[in-house]
């Protein structure tokens, strides 16, 4: 049974911060840092928003979207690397704000900036096993850097929701196939109880997201029988500007393919809505009969990847409500003082 | 239903009061009032007490029992004690439940007193038992403050009536006028409508000099059947009126916020029961928690057209030797406001101004005054009409 | 508030349930399960609403109440949805932006929390409708 994406939906937070900005605080290069990320600015939560407020903001705009009964979702599953509760499902807050309660499954799902890819996955699963008539897979994150970190300049905040199910005649992309590349790989973790994630610095790169990214590429590409040159548009995990292009440009992508889904540069790395949220702004612009192909990467590590078929449904879906390039639009800029102030770096005794 | 007149009356000094406790000024209050009514613990037949929380202020309920006791009225005279709670209206609400004890003939002698001690706690944990008077289910969950709700109800007159900022100061100005003449005073100094506006915001367009204080104090009244009031002194006051209204609990449920609903009930039914108008009322003391609520009150209880008194203030009608003097005691602004207390330190201005025993803010021809009490937002209101001549 | 407290009304909070009094044709948020115009002639249901709304006054909160505290400066406005019912909630915008008759819609958000250990409390705040 195929399965595919019904709706999609997703949130930004309005505000951002400029690297230039963080730079200035910890004396750091701003324009040379700008440059080797490919990341000019970042989005960050406002002080009432967190993991739990951006999926249900996300998942009610894929309801919207399409216009669904949310009744009909018979599995929630939220992927986070900072779900607001270390025990107790942000999925349940999730299923309760949309009113698909109670006859539904739910859980949590973590695998860095992957989760929300796994859940897709899941989703497809109990989908195409009649097991559910719609799973709602959601990645979101307000994605932690600790002060002065390498990872402070990037992680961001935001969300995707995706509405997996098998009607073809809802269906706006079919999911031809997924594919996954893992391995134990510590190349990035976060201790229980610790407020910061801790990383391997250049590790993360070549023994991390290179190679299994490239692992879970060409794995789907020889699985389907496909090359780069069958695909309109291709996604990859943008925890930067240059980690995608560079992996694209290492599978045969050429800019032109992947740029419509690359959105770091003004929004950083929203960890696990990092690819939902470069398929869904490659979905907003994509035509019926386009071909996409994303993977997604989380460490740890591993690599999802899809190749998706845009079917003519995306037309009715179109317009109903905001698309990623108008929710990156007009922000909010904010000093560091008041981004400390957000993010809970910053307390008043 | 008797007649009902007031022979006694005492307020502690409000303020801050790091020394005495809750059952201290409590017993200073009531050993005062039946010193001045020369009323002797054996005659008295009720105590009814106005507070607001006891059990987030000094972490004691029960407050009816202890006041008794600490008073020498409970160990061999069992004599029975009632607390009566509307938060800030709890005072004017005991004098009420008191008036009913008299009026109904249950009782003779009975004492109407109200406390409060808000500084044994943070002002964080003042605010927070404060903020129980608003619904905290529907106000306070979104980080509602008092403050806050006034700020509203301020914003919108300013809104719909074009009250000015400099409307609102004057009248922090004119009671701080009246609370340097008192001196039961928390704060006995002059402020200017300068100092009220380069005051900090506490919640726009509010600062902090448009806000009451919090304080410590106690007063007290003794009540007795008009019949028998001259037995005790020369200069009874009797009540005229006594009235009370609801209205809904949270703010945003009224018809308009902009009004007080409940003291325009309270005030007509006080009216009609004293067969009066409001200019027949030589003082009022009304209920300034915040500046816009002194502004909603005169023209709530028929001083002023509607939306008429923030320019009434500013052009002197509410000050002494004005159209209607208000709040010559310095009101909550000035004077203090020990939320328990407030009720009953109202009437005892008022008796002392009927009596002639004001000071340096006695008014000339003071005859017929009004209280009225408000507890949260305006979801209770008291009124109290007291005469010198029966 | 207590966990169970908050939980009783969660699903109000969440998605702006209240009810409407089939007698006399008005809506109730804060839910109200007693017409005060009917009382017990009232006919009450569940009702849902959309959530478009009007600011009908405001403040900005500077001196919090407790729990806020690093919320300061908030704004906190009435709102009065299409319906009719007037609510408190909060208005998520800049403080130089809110203004009297503001449209506004709903969004999610924390409320608050019973502390760094306690559970956390979300609902519904405005934003402006554009």
């Amino acid at each position: 049974m195929k399965t595919g994406i019904v709706s999609y939906g997703a949130y930004i937070p309005k505000y951002r911060i400029k690297v230039e900005e963080i730079a200035r605080v910890w004396g750091d290069d701003a324009e040379s840092l700008s440059k080797g990320l490919k990341v000019d600015e970042k989005s960050v939560p406002d002080i009432d928003e967190d993991a739990a407020t951006i999926a249900v903001e996300s998942a009610r705009s894929a309801i919207a979207r399409c216009n669904i009964d949310p009744t009909r979702i018979g599995a929630v599953y939220t992927g986070s690397e900072s779900h607001p509760y270390a025990v107790k499902p942000t999925s349940t807050i999730v299923a309760e704000a949309i009113g698909a309660t109670p006859q539904l499954t739910a859980a949590d799902f973590e695998f860095a900036c992957k989760a929300g890819t796994a859940a897709v996955q899941a989703c497809m699963g109990l989908a195409a096993s009649k097991q559910i008539d719609l799973g709602l897979a959601i990645g979101s994150d307000v994605s932690q850097g600790a002060p002065g970190d390498a990872l402070e300049y990037t992680a961001a905040a935001g969300g995707v929701s995706m509405l997996i199910g098998t009607n073809p005649d809802e269906i706006i992309a079919n999911i031809e196939d997924t594919y996954s590349f893992t391995t134990d790989t510590p190349d990035f973790w976060r201790r229980e109880g610790m407020p910061y994630p801790e990383h391997g610095g250049r590790f993360t790169g070549e023994p991390g997201y290179f190679k299994h990214v490239t692992g879970a590429a060409e794995g789907l590409m020889s699985k389907l029988n496909t090359t780069p040159k069958d695909y309109d548009y291709a996604v990859f995990h943008q925890p930067n500007g240059k980690f995608p292009s560079r992996v694209a440009k290492m599978l045969g992508f050429t800019t032109e393919q992947i740029l419509p889904g690359l959105v770091v540069p003004k929004l950083g790395n929203t960890y696990s809505g990092s690819c939902l949220m470069g398929i869904a702004a490659t979905l907003d612009q994509a035509k019926p009969g386009d071909c996409i192909f994303a993977t997604a990467f989380g460490s740890g590590a591993g690599a999802d990847a899809f190749s998706f078929e845009v079917t003519e449904n995306i037309e009715k879906s179109r317009n109903k409500v905001a698309t990623i390039e108008e929710m990156l639009q007009n922000p909010t800029y904010i000093d560091y003082s008041i981004y400390a102030k957000h993010k809970d770096k910053l307390r008043r005794a | 239903m008797r007649d009902v007149a007031i022979i006694g009356v005492k307020n502690t000094n409000f303020g801050e009061k790091w020394d005495v406790s809750f059952r201290d000024i409590f017993v200073e209050a009531g050993a005062g009032s039946l010193q001045d009514a020369g009323v002797a613990g054996e005659d008295i037949d009720g105590l009814y007490v106005g507070n607001m929380s006891g059990g987030q202020f000094v972490e004691q309920e029960h407050i009816g029992a202890l006041i008794a006791d600490y008073s020498g009225l409970a160990k061999n005279l069992n004599v029975p004690s009632t607390r009566v709670e509307a938060a800030c209206a709890s005072g004017g609400l005991a004098l009420r439940q008191a008036i009913f004890g008299v009026a109904s003939g249950y009782q003779d002698i009975v004492v109407a007193a109200g406390v409060e001690k808000m500084t044994d706690v943070s002002s964080a944990v003042a605010s927070a038992a404060l903020a129980a008077a608003s619904d905290r289910e529907w106000e306070g969950i979104m980080g509602a403050t008092f403050p806050g709700l006034y700020a509203m109800i301020a914003r919108l007159h300013m809104h719909k009536y074009g009250t000015t900022s400099e409307q609102m100061a004057e009248v922090a100005v004119k009671n701080h006028s009246n609370g340097f003449l008192n001196p039961i005073s928390q704060y006995r100094r002059k402020i200017t409508v300068e100092d009220v506006l380069s005051s900090i915001l506490v919640a726009d367009p509010l600062h902090i000099l448009d806000c009451s204080p919090i304080t410590d104090g106690a007063s007290s009244l003794v009540l007795a059947p008009a019949d028998i009031a001259h037995e005790y002194t020369d200069t009874p006051v009797y009540i005229k009126a006594s009235s009370q209204a609801s209205d809904t609990i949270s703010l945003h449920d009224r018809k308009d916020i902009t009004t007080l609903d409940s003291t325009v009930a309270a005030a007509n039914r006080a009216y009609e029961m004293a067969k009066m108008k409001p200019n027949d009322i030589d003082l009022v003391e009304v209920h300034d928690c915040f500046t816009i609520a002194e502004i909603c009150a005169i023209e709530d209880l028929g001083f002023v057209k509607k939306g008429q008194g923030g320019s009434f203030t500013q052009e002197g009608e509410t000050s002494i030797g004005g159209k209607i003097p208000v709040n010559t005691s310095g009101g909550l602004k000035s004077c203090g406001h020990p939320v328990g207390a407030t009720g009953i330190k109202q009437a005892v201005e008022v008796v002392h101004q009927l009596r002639g025993e004001a000071g340096k803010r006695q008014l000339d021809n003071a005859n017929i005054g009004m209280t009225h009490n408000v507890g949260g937002s305006g979801a209770t209101a008291v009124v109290h009409i007291l005469a010198r001549d029966r | 508030m207590s966990v169970a407290r908050f939980w009783r009304k969660q699903v109000q909070r969440y998605n702006l349930v209240g009810t409407h009094c089939k007698s006399c044709d008005e809506y109730f948020y804060p839910p109200r399960n007693m017409c005060p115009t009917c009382r017990r002639n009232g006919k009450i249901e569940s009702y849902k609403f959309n959530g478009d709304g009007e600011v009908i006054s405001f403040t900005v909160i500077r001196t919090a109440a407790v729990g806020f505290e690093h919320q300061t400066p908030y704004i906190l406005a009435i709102v009065q949805l299409k319906e009719g019912p007037k609510l408190t909630t909060q208005i998520s915008c800049g403080i130089d932006e809110i203004y009297l008759g503001m449209k506004v819609k709903p969004v999610f958000r924390k409320l608050g929390d019973g502390g760094e250990k306690g559970m956390i409390y979300y609902g519904t705040k405005f934003i402006a409708a554009e």
